[in-house]
């Protein structure tokens, strides 16, 4: 008897939706470079208060998402994989790691003017030598797991 | 028409667009919109060894994600390169002249050419840049659990604490980089 292959229904759906994350991440890609997200120059200017581009940006972001995360899980609506939509909680615990680890990451953006998402899309447009920057965030992600246990959190 | 596909958007359309792929991806999955985690992926993908927190079921938890960081790059492209913008970002009279003050003189690109290049990675300044910035923003962003993205978007949008904090330790610590450490690596 030939075991059956290790795909649950769950496990077909999360595949049947790959493409539709793929939509959506180039759906992003697109707005991260033609909305200047990905600029250098628009993340200085509003790191160094020269502009509000980034704050509008923002605040017209968080005013469309927030109703709309409202709407979607108070209306119990599900997802097109069937499941109850949900906003996974961050623990709060003693809230160190948010503090340390927001700086951390922000004294970089201060000067790479790039977060994760930015760098996949300068990447794609043609930014060669981001790969280096993602490399070096790899290994950044990789010393944090080796560290994790002796850091405050 | 064809120019008007290549000039960068106004706030009022790149927000709204925003927040909607955000909400877009909990209608497909229920997926929390974030991108840092796709570096743990990798990681647990590559090079996993016998960290405990990159000893998970990637392709069960990640995969989603790292499809939809491709897209950001076919995304990139399309946005960066097809529709690029031909013009010096227009970014206001304040930043550009700050920023010229700093000895910055090419306003083109997504990037400044002058600061981002191979060549950089030739002096210690660019390597302090490009590797290091990369390296403090991987663990950064795993530390704080989410980034621009997860904490800034995603965490706010669902009026979370936690998210409140590491976004307005992003913007803190962005901004005292920006004015005190971006000179330094600029001059010269």
């Amino acid at each position: 008897m030939t075991t059956a292959a290790p795909t649950t229904p769950a496990a077909g759906a999360r595949e049947r939706l790959l493409p539709a994350y793929w939509a959506a991440g180039v759906l992003f890609g697109i707005v991260l470079t033609k909305g200047e997200l990905a600029s250098w120059f628009r993340i200085q200017e509003a790191l160094r208060f020269d502009g509000l581009y980034l704050y509008e940006v923002f605040a017209s972001a968080l005013v469309v998402a927030v109703p709309l995360f409202r709407l979607l899980e108070r209306r119990r609506v599900r997802s097109l994989a069937g499941e109850l939509i949900t906003v996974p909680p961050k623990a709060l615990g003693r809230g160190r790691r948010y503090v340390f680890g927001g700086a951390i990451f922000g004294l970089a953006w201060g000067v790479a003017g790039a977060c994760p998402g930015p760098l996949f899309a300068l990447l794609g447009a043609g930014v060669g030598v981001i790969a280096v920057m993602i490399l070096g965030a790899m290994a950044g992600t990789w010393v944090y797991g080796y560290l994790r246990p002796t850091l405050p959190h | 028409m064809l120019e008007l596909l290549h000039r960068p958007w106004p706030w009022y359309v790149t927000g709204p667009l925003l927040g909607l792929v955000a909400a877009a991806l909990l209608v497909i999955g229920n997926k929390p919109f974030g991108v840092s985690s796709n570096f743990r992926h990798l990681c647990a993908a590559v090079f996993p060894r016998n960290v405990a927190f990159f000893k998970y079921d990637w392709t069960r938890s990640g995969l989603w994600n790292l499809v939809f960081a491709g897209g950001i790059v076919v995304g990139g492209f399309i946005g960066g390169v097809l529709l690029a913008n031909p013009e010096p970002v227009a970014i206001t009279a304040r930043a550009h002249a700050d920023l010229a003050g700093l000895g910055l003189h090419d306003f083109t690109g997504l990037v400044p050419q002058q600061l981002f290049h191979w060549g950089a990675l030739l002096t210690l300044k660019g390597v302090l840049l490009i590797l290091g910035g990369g390296f403090l923003i991987g663990f950064g962003t795993a530390y704080a659990g989410g980034c621009t993205s997860g904490h800034g978007i995603t965490g706010l949008a669902d009026l979370q604490l936690p998210s409140l904090i590491a976004t307005v330790a992003f913007f803190a610590a962005g901004a005292l980089a920006s004015h005190f450490l971006l000179p330094l690596l600029i001059s010269g």
